[in-house]
């Protein structure tokens, strides 16, 4: 929709031209969610496309997936071969409410900063063990895990003006095996839960990151796979049955049980699979 | 900036934050259409650099040096791109308004995204169809015939506008450019009640580009009701065009004209407005507690919040439950939910130059809406025409007269065009909405299955104003009780104010809230019964040399002009027996089910309904057709030719049809109420009939031989061997003075009835609460298909919009009355993954009362989805669950609790 309150489009070719950030300033990525509402506290708009960031850039220490690398980019992406988990990228975009059109504009930074639990991208990386490298508007760089990244629904550590440059996923966590499960109240509709597992090859580190139930993602660790008794225990432990998000996508008694239950299968799934 | 626009270079300077669709309208292409303005709907799909993105998401500032294709750039040197012919070719929409979004869509996907569906048109949403004619034009299957000469009736035409639809070129309520329009916004208020101590409009007048502020104190202080009937007195007069007590978040508190539209919401935002809160009530059954919170001081019919109540009796219940072998009763509840058509409301007004007042508007009855205006402003008919041109979908929603008063008072009192053009949260917050009903049923029956009594009590909750509070009670209480022979039956009913958004009209009108009770109750009868719910049905149900009767001893107007109820239960035990469906998914967490309703419709109200066409020949040998009732995607300008057509023996090509205009047609009480075909047919074959006596009259008197010996064969009357080509015979009648013209009106009495029955198969997990369609069949009966391809398609778009409400609609509601989810990403509406494609039959009746042996047939059929699925689901699971809707997050409790 039109924002008829901003009135200046900046297009800067480096964020550092950026100095005098205040309150009515929005970077725009896609814009994919800033056109979807009214906004009518911002009065200038700052494209960060000019800023030519590469969208994903693949190493031996893993991939680096710019703010601004689009939703349909980590769709295509196909690593290499030891990188089991690239399925996992397709499963989490397709997790999205948002269709693919959506997915032409919209950023993975984007979904990430919005910081919604049902966010797909925040799943992704917060499984994979990503780390989001922050610029803020004053001093260096700063690293912080996915998972610490988003802090509750819509809230993140984010200051004001503060960029979020990229997400590193090491290329440890993407060789792991991982399961996942997700549900909405509609098919193909925003998660009510959406939970992935991981584990190493050599099955250990467990790794259950639990989202769009949960306000903020959660992730419980084991050194090896749990038994069905003790991941109970642990996510009674982790998250209190009041801790669960409550909104129109599912209630929280229901994203509970899902979490329970998809919990459970995803313990089994991983019990089951090849090293 | 300069980009490609549709292959030509093109520039422009869009405002800073502009999105890319407001754009691409500001440079003509009209085309790209808002649906919901949030990226949910993708009605405004456009290609930027040749990759589909849903325009109203896309900083326009973006675009620069980029190509952009929109539907008008679809085809090439004339031709219909292969999808634009596809979806004609599978006539693959109603109303049309998604359909250009849809198109360059279906357009841009690959060959993996095709095989692929849900995943690819998830984004999507269409309210019409439910989905099966799309899937059908992508895969290449062809649904029109051929348009021949003499064989209109129960062809399968192309809607006549179809070529501007899938070009894009179509133009709906807001595709039109008024050089110096006003802008129009409305401040709502955010209290559920509150009374209104003063609005400071200075700030809001300072306001670059503001013109003028309206409140309560500068409309005319007239009550009335913003619902569309006939007879004004159906409906209460509770409303005024702006009030100083607001009884709902959302009612409209000011109205602000400006040059811009953000100049009116920047106006908006600056009203000071203090108000005294008042307490508020949102549960019908505490509003009429002594002590509630009193909403309407207005005298009337009220008794305290109730608006109306009204009741009734045949036999004795108590002597029927006495007779009883097993009484039965429980009480059943339907959530409020929203029309969701894809165009908005809105309204453009000016005055001409010719003194009048015009307005271009988005309504099921602009003949109705022009005598409200004329009494709220004091205005003589003949100095207002409102009209429509395409109608982007109504179902109700538009049977309301809530943009075109503000337009006007804005025209009046500026003198200058004003549009007001809603957003969807408007949709949801200030329109109409479906009464929440809900409904306590008991029933006794005898052990072989006969019903001994029936006992109905409905409340509705009716929300801050009446508008069709008592007419959607009446209906309540009427069909869905006849449905049965039983001598014993008793229904009270009693609609409510409350300080919630007001019901209003909605597909199946009131009877389908108390049918989906009816029928579950029916069902839940059959178990204790241990009798197949088919056969307590059979036994029951209303034969065709029944007396039609629910609770009042009066005579009606209704009668059986034809009866296929028995064939339609038939054909749905069949389908769910031997059809194709699905397999259950594997696993034991799955379980399977299957569940069956029926409803019952009379064809067209019981209040006043009357519609007129006028029809001419043309020297060219082809004919006028002006009738007055709206085309919102209901089919009626395609059935309506056909039915000229078919009178005339013409193709419908040679007609050429406007409607809905109060200059250019004769009166029509509007398209609501299942009278497209009843009532506005009927006129259409009346005056068709008489144009026709008028050709062959002349024809005769020119000739010498009788009329009866004359017949019109294509383009021309024939007499033995002798044949005159219309043109031949226009120009020789026009010379003698002769006029080839003909008028008639329609009323509707007596009424005849239809009948829907709907089977669901279904799977369900035990766990996660998923439901799944394995198998849905429909059979109607609706008598002579006048075009049944469109019949097909109205019931597809009723099961669609059926199991909307089933599973997953719903207005939520914070304790402050105000709505959680007000926008089409949180509440769902049946996306192409959520539908299942429809096995329907239809009944071999040919009534007599409607025009060429139809029936009414875009009503009825949602009646019975709703309890269908409710039954399959109880069925599957052995939990029952009588609160709609069935999403997983409010039934998965009791799955897990089952046996």
């Amino acid at each position: 929709m039109n924002l008829n309150t901003v009135t200046e489009v900046r297009r800067p070719a480096t964020a550092e031209e950026v100095v005098d950030w205040r309150d009515g300033f929005a970077w725009v990525g896609g814009g994919t969610w800033l056109f979807s509402e009214p906004q009518a506290d911002l009065d200038t708009l700052i494209d960060l496309e000019g800023l030519g960031w590469p969208p994903l850039v693949a190493s031996d220490g893993g991939l680096e997936i710019a703010a601004t690398c689009r939703i349909v980019q980590l769709h295509e992406f196909s690593g290499p071969p030891e990188w089991t988990t690239v399925p996992l990228f397709r499963a989490c975009c397709d997790a999205l409410l948002a269709s693919h059109k959506v997915w032409n504009m919209a950023t993975v930074g984007g979904n990430i900063c919005m910081s919604l639990p049902a966010g797909a991208m925040i799943a992704l990386t917060s499984s994979l063990e990503g780390v989001a490298t922050l610029w803020p508007r004053a001093g260096p760089p700063r690293r912080v895990a996915v998972a610490d990244f988003v802090t509750g629904n819509h809230a993140n550590v984010l200051g004001p003006g503060e960029l979020l440059r990229s997400i590193h996923l090491p290329a440890s966590a993407l060789a792991k095996r991982f399961a996942v499960r997700q549900m909405s109240l509609t098919h193909l509709g925003r998660s009510a839960a959406l939970i992935v597992g991981t584990m190493a090859a050599v099955d250990d580190d467990f790794r259950l990151t639990i989202t769009a139930s949960t306000p903020r993602p959660v992730q419980l660790r084991f050194e090896a796979l749990p038994s069905a008794e003790e991941l109970r225990g642990v996510i009674d432990a982790n998250i209190p049955p009041d801790a669960y998000f409550a909104d129109v996508h599912g209630s929280a008694p229901y994203k509970r049980h899902l979490t329970y239950y998809f919990a459970e299968q995803i313990r089994r799934e991983l019990a089951r699979g090849e090293a | 900036m300069n980009l490609t626009l549709n292959g030509a270079s093109v520039s422009g300077e869009p405002a800073a934050g502009q999105c890319l669709r407001t754009f691409l309208r500001d440079l003509g292409c009209l085309g790209v259409k808002k649906g919901c303005d949030q990226g949910d709907c993708g009605a405004c799909t456009v290609w930027f650099d040749g990759k589909p993105v849903n325009s109203c998401l896309v900083p326009a500032f973006r675009a620069a040096g980029h190509a952009i294709t929109t539907i008008e750039g679809l085809a090439e040197e004339g031709r219909l791109h292969p999808v634009q012919q596809a979806f004609h070719d599978a006539q693959a929409f109603q109303c049309g308004f998604c359909a250009a979004g849809m198109i360059m869509t279906v357009a841009s996907l690959t060959d993996e995204q095709r095989r692929d569906l849900p995943h690819a048109l998830k984004g999507n949403l269409c309210r019409c169809t439910g989905y099966r004619s799309i899937v059908d034009a992508i895969g290449g299957v062809a649904n029109v015939e051929a348009d021949t000469a003499g064989a209109a009736m129960g062809a399968s035409l192309a809607n006549p506008f179809s070529e501007g639809i899938v070009t894009g070129k179509a133009r709906y309520t807001m595709d039109t450019a008024i050089e110096g329009t006003l802008h129009l916004k409305v401040a709502r208020s955010p209290h559920a009640h509150a009374r209104i101590l003063r609005i400071d409009k200075a700030k809001a007048l300072a306001v670059p580009g503001v013109v003028e502020v309206f409140t309560w104190e500068d409309v005319p202080r007239r009550l009335f009701s913003t619902a569309l009937h006939e007879d004004h007195l159906a409906d209460p007069d509770d409303t005024y065009i702006l009030d100083n007590v607001a009884r709902f978040v959302g009612q409209r508190v000011a109205a602000v004209v400006a040059e811009t539209e953000a100049a009116a919401e920047a106006g908006c935002r600056a009203l000071m407005i203090d108000y005294e809160i008042l307490p508020a009530v949102f549960d019908p059954e505490a509003a009429m507690l002594e002590g509630a919170p009193i909403l309407h001081d207005n005298g009337g019919t009220a008794k305290g919040n109730i608006y109306v109540d009204i009741g009734g009796e045949v036999g004795s219940v108590a002597d029927g439950f006495a007779r009883a072998d097993t009484v039965f009763e429980n009480t059943y509840s339907t959530s409020r939910v929203q029309h969701a058509h894809l165009e908005t409301h809105g309204t453009v007004c000016w005055k001409g130059e010719d003194g009048r007042y015009h307005l271009r508007t988005s309504s099921q009855g602009p003949f109705v809406t022009r005598a409200k205006l004329c009494y709220l402003f004091g205005l003589r008919e003949r100095d207002l025409h409102v009209f429509t041109e395409r109608v982007g979908g109504g179902f109700g929603g538009k049977q309301e007269m809530i943009s075109e008063d503000l337009c006007l008072l804005a025209t009046l009192k500026t003198g200058r065009p004003t549009t007001w053009e809603w957003s969807r949260e408007d949709q949801f917050i200030g329109a109409s909405t479906r009464h929440q009903m809900t409904t306590r049923v008991k029933l006794g029956a005898k052990r072989d299955g006969t019903l001994t009594a029936i006992e109905v009590r409905v409340v509705s909750n009716t929300g801050a104003y009446g508008n069709h509070a008592g007419e959607t009670l009446g209906a309540a209480l009427g069909s869905p009780m006849c449905a049965y022979r039983c001598a014993n039956k008793k229904a009270e009913g009693f609609a409510v104010y409350t300080n919630m958004i007001p019901g209003g009209g909605f597909r199946g009108y009131g009877a389908s809230q108390s049918t989906f009770a009816i029928e579950c109750a029916m069902d839940e009868l059959a178990g204790v019964l241990g009798i197949d719910p088919f056969e307590l049905r059979r036994k029951n149900i209303i034969g065709p040399d029944d007396w039609i009767e629910s609770v009042w001893r009066d005579p009606s107007d209704v009668g059986f002009g034809s009866y296929g109820l028995d064939q339609c239960l038939n054909m749905v035990e069949q389908g769910l027996a031997d059809g194709a469906r699905a397999p259950k998914p594997e696993g034991d967490e799955w379980v399977e089910g299957k569940g069956l309703a029926l409803a019952m419709l009379d064809s067209g109200p019981p209040t006043e309904h009357r519609s007129g066409a006028v029809m001419s020949l043309r020297s060219d040998g082809g004919y006028h057709l002006a009738v007055g009732s709206t085309e919102m995607g209901n089919g009626s300008v395609t059935s309506h030719r056909q039915i000229a057509a078919a009178i005339l023996g013409a193709r419908a090509c040679d007609i050429a049809i406007i409607n809905a205009d109060t200059d250019e047609t004769p009166y029509d009480t509007g398209t609501f109420a299942s009278t497209g075909t009843v009532v506005a047919g009927k006129a259409v074959h009346l005056t068709a009939l008489a144009l026709r006596d008028n050709i062959l009259g002349y024809a005769s008197r020119n000739s010498g031989q009788p009329a009866s010996e004359w017949t019109i064969e294509g383009g021309s009357v024939v007499c033995g061997e002798t044949r005159i080509a219309l043109t031949e015979l226009h120009a020789a009648g026009t010379r003698e003075g002769h006029r080839f013209e003909a008028k008639r009106k329609a009323y509707l009495s007596p009424r005849t009835v239809g009948f829907n029955v709907q089977g669901f198969r279904v799977a369900v997990h035990t766990h996660t609460a998923e439901i799944r369609i394995l198998q849905s069949v429909h059979a109607a009966d609706i008598g002579a298909l006048i075009n049944p391809m469109q019949c097909r398609g109205q019931i597809d778009g009723s099961v669609g919009m059926g199991i909307g409400w089933a599973l997953m609609e719903n207005m939520v509601y914070d304790e402050g009355g105000r709505m959680v989810n007000p926008s089409l990403r949180n509440y769902r509406i049946p996306a192409f993954p959520d539908l299942p494609r429809n096995q329907i039959t239809f009944a071999d009746t040919h009534d007599a009362i409607g025009p060429l042996g139809a029936k009414a047939q875009g009503e009825c059929a949602i009646n019975p989805v709703a309890p269908a699925m409710a039954n399959a689901v109880a069925n599957a699971t052995g939990a029952r669950f009588r609160h709609l809707p069935l999403t997983p997050d409010r039934i998965f409790s009791a799955l897990e609790r089952r046996p």
